[in-house]
């Protein structure tokens, strides 16, 4: 199509900057929303377990099991809010959410020790919540094994056996997220939700606005195309919402310290491509829909529950059955936050993120279209005919 | 064709098994006020919206313009103005960016739409309010300016749908003024409404009831051939009661009321008024007058309609 066919696009851009500059309230919706949510979801949705409240009940009283639970004391993992006398004192404090973990130190510990009889050493953990829960119960363990281990070298030594190593040492070094932190995992997760939820939803509601007012009328009246109209709303859409997924970008390396390892245009082109893709579903839903509260819900249903739980956001795609891992092959934002990943953690290039990438145009590409010919029928009838002009 | 703007032959349109629309087919005349009256519902914006090609006939053919609606939308386009029931303007932008981006949507170049806009503000009296949002307009300027843009491009054809919906009625004068005003430079005036006071104004009007087309002419012509028979006006304190007598005689051809007279249609003037005098009297009715009057376009809605639904429902569908 030439230039010259898109003569109207200039005046539905400039119609929408306006309109947009008006709505405060929207504007203000599509560039801070992202950042609170960031803000929210970063400090709240946090896997990172630390500080869990511990309780420790040593029957023993020896200087040994004083020993093991100074090994608690000193890691910043547990807090230890009380040494209990019977085992009879855990439960309330339990209950009361006091603690979330609890040790039994069992009379004799000392003794056996030396004896050579292996205690037992009780480990209870409030499984309430399973996921801290079971953080909880690993780091107790992890505790006590290294614990041990010191323990039998120590014994070793003093038997004699000076030059004494464990048969295997594990080296475990976690790459791109070296401290395993939360944030890292969510930032790129959220850019992906915020921009899908939010591009989708302001976009469905132009479309439907001009519908609900009557204006769409006096447009296809016009000399407008369907193609015209549909760019022209999407280049403003696109670049304030390239502006909050900046926001979001800085506020992920100033709060969080994630910072972007790969390339920028890189990254910039694959921002693009989903934004795109997320205004042509926005624009679809709008041409489909007759009012904004029914466009409203659409994209709500079609943005906020694949992206939060089938991209891989919060969730890993491959602990999924089957048949829901083959729906999430239709989620976009799928692609998006696996590219995302890749070149904010981990510096990937071209070379390893394309696959996405052709996903994501596709995705643009079919939106888009979809939505333009959708645009060009009337009240869902038939397609008109065009005639050269 | 040359002579007529628009041409419809049999033009139906079906939503489902519903006939919004059923094989409607008239001729409007270069330049003239074209008056298409009927109730809510009746069809006339569905007809409106195929001729501006926005919504395709189901059957039937109409050319505007010597443009096919169906097959030259784009030629349709070029030669119309629409301005649709709600006065579509952006409400979140001032007049003068209204009337910016509608020239813009029509494809004009910055020159024509900076003499345009003049104009536009001009016959809108809009002058010192350019940069009123346009929400902030009252009704009846929001719809000379809608009208403005309408015709920003300066088309050969308008089509008005319910241009004066909900204005008051001195706003409702001056809009007819401005439709005269086109009218006279030779555009095309195609004007849906259903206030029947206001046909007045048109040269030529279709009554549409249910989808077709019941009557047609000039409102003179209507008014003078479409009834034979007289129609006197009865002036009584007690027209309910005298209504519902008098609709019970045979010699009575037709009753409706209007404002505080009650019109009755007989056969005969003379004889009517004699029956009428005679038959109130029984029941105690006085009679003030019953003078014979020119029906009015209402009357002659009502009469096409009761001959077509065979005396049920006219009521209903009063405009």
């Amino acid at each position: 199509m030439s230039l010259l066919a898109l003569r109207c696009l200039r005046p539905v851009i400039k119609k929408e900057f306006r309109q947009i500059s008006r709505d405060a309230r929207s504007l203000m919706f599509m560039i801070s929303l992202p950042a609170f949510m960031l803000l929210m979801f970063g400090y709240a949705l946090n896997f990172d377990v630390k500080h869990i409240p511990l309780a420790v009940v040593d029957e023993d009283g020896s200087r040994t099991s004083r020993d093991l639970v100074d090994k608690f004391r000193t890691t910043e993992y547990f807090d230890l809010k009380a040494v209990l006398p019977k085992r009879a004192a855990i439960d309330p404090l339990m209950a009361r959410e006091d603690i979330r973990a609890a040790l039994v130190i069992p009379a004799r510990f000392a003794d056996d020790l030396l004896a050579g009889r292996s205690p037992s050493v009780q480990v209870i953990v409030d499984g309430s919540n399973a996921m801290s829960g079971t953080t909880a119960a690993g780091y107790v363990g992890a505790i006590l094994q290294s614990y041990s281990q010191a323990i039998t070298l120590e014994g070793l030594a003093r038997r004699g056996f000076t030059d004494v190593s464990l048969p295997l040492a594990p080296e475990v070094r976690v790459w791109y997220n070296p401290e395993l932190r939360s944030a890292k995992f969510l930032v790129p997760g959220l850019m992906a939700f915020i921009l899908m939820v939010i591009v989708t939803v302001s976009t469905a509601f132009s479309i439907v606005r001009e519908k609900e007012r009557g204006t769409m009328d006096q447009i296809r009246v016009s000399s407008i195309r369907p193609l015209e109209l549909v760019l022209g709303k999407m280049v403003p859409y696109v670049a304030i919402s390239l502006g909050s997924a900046h926001l979001v970008l800085l506020l992920g390396q100033v709060l969080f310290g994630v910072g972007i390892k790969g390339s920028y245009p890189l990254l910039l082109l694959a921002m693009l491509l989903f934004l795109t893709g997320a205004l042509g579903q926005g624009l679809l839903i709008s041409a489909v829909t007759r009012t904004q509260q029914v466009a409203f819900l659409f994209a709500i249903l079609t943005t906020m529950l694949p992206t939060f739980i089938l991209s891989g956001f919060v969730f890993p795609i491959r602990n999924m059955p089957a048949a829901v891992q083959a729906v999430t092959y239709l989620v976009p934002a799928r692609y998006f936050l696996a590219s995302l990943r890749a070149i904010i953690l981990k510096g990937a290039g071209i070379g390893a993120v394309w696959p996405q990438l052709l996903f994501l145009t596709g995705f643009a590409v079919l939106s888009l279209g979809v939505s333009a010919a959708r645009l060009g029928r009337g009240d869902g009838e038939r397609p008109r005919r065009r005639t050269g002009a | 064709m040359a002579d007529n703007a628009i041409e419809v032959k049999a033009l139906t349109k079906k939503f489902g098994g519903f006939t919004a629309v059923d094989a409607v087919s008239f001729e409007v005349g270069r330049g003239r006020i074209f008056g298409f009256l009927g109730a809510n519902g009746a069809g006339k914006s569905t007809t409106i919206r195929m001729l501006c090609g926005l919504l395709d006939p189901t059957s039937g053919t109409a050319t505007v313009g010597g443009f096919d609606v169906r097959s030259e939308v784009e030629g349709v386009k070029r030669t119309i103005g629409y301005m649709s029931q709600k006065f579509s303007l952006y409400e979140d932008l001032t007049v003068v960016e209204n009337i910016r981006f509608f020239g813009g949507a029509y494809g004009l170049a910055k020159r024509t739409v900076d003499s345009r806009l003049a104009w536009v503000l001009g016959m809108a009296g809009l002058k010192g309010r350019e940069k009123s949002l346009t929400r902030t307009l009252s009704v009846g300027w929001k719809q000379r300016l809608a009208l403005g843009c309408a015709v920003l491009h300066e088309p050969r054809i308008v089509f008005l749908d319910e241009p004066t919906g909900g204005v008051d009625p001195a706003s409702r004068r001056r809009f007819w003024e401005l439709i005269n005003d086109l009218s006279e430079r030779g555009i095309t005036v195609f004007v849906t409404t259903h206030y029947l006071d206001e046909a007045e104004y048109c040269n030529d009007i279709r009554l549409i009831h249910a989808g077709r087309i019941v009557a047609g002419g000039s409102p003179q012509e209507l008014k003078t051939k479409v009834i034979g028979n007289p129609i006197l006006e009865v002036l009584s304190d007690r027209i309910v009661d005298a209504m519902e007598i008098l609709q019970k005689e045979p010699w009575v051809l037709e009753t409706s009321i209007f404002g505080t007279s009650l019109h009755v249609s007989v056969a005969d003037e003379e004889d009517g008024r004699r029956l009428i005098r005679e038959r109130l009297a029984r029941e105690g009715i006085a009679l003030l007058r019953a003078d014979r009057i020119m029906p009015s376009l209402e009357d002659v809605f009502i009469h096409k309609i009761e001959e077509q639904s065979g005396g049920a429902g006219a009521e209903e569908a009063r405009p």
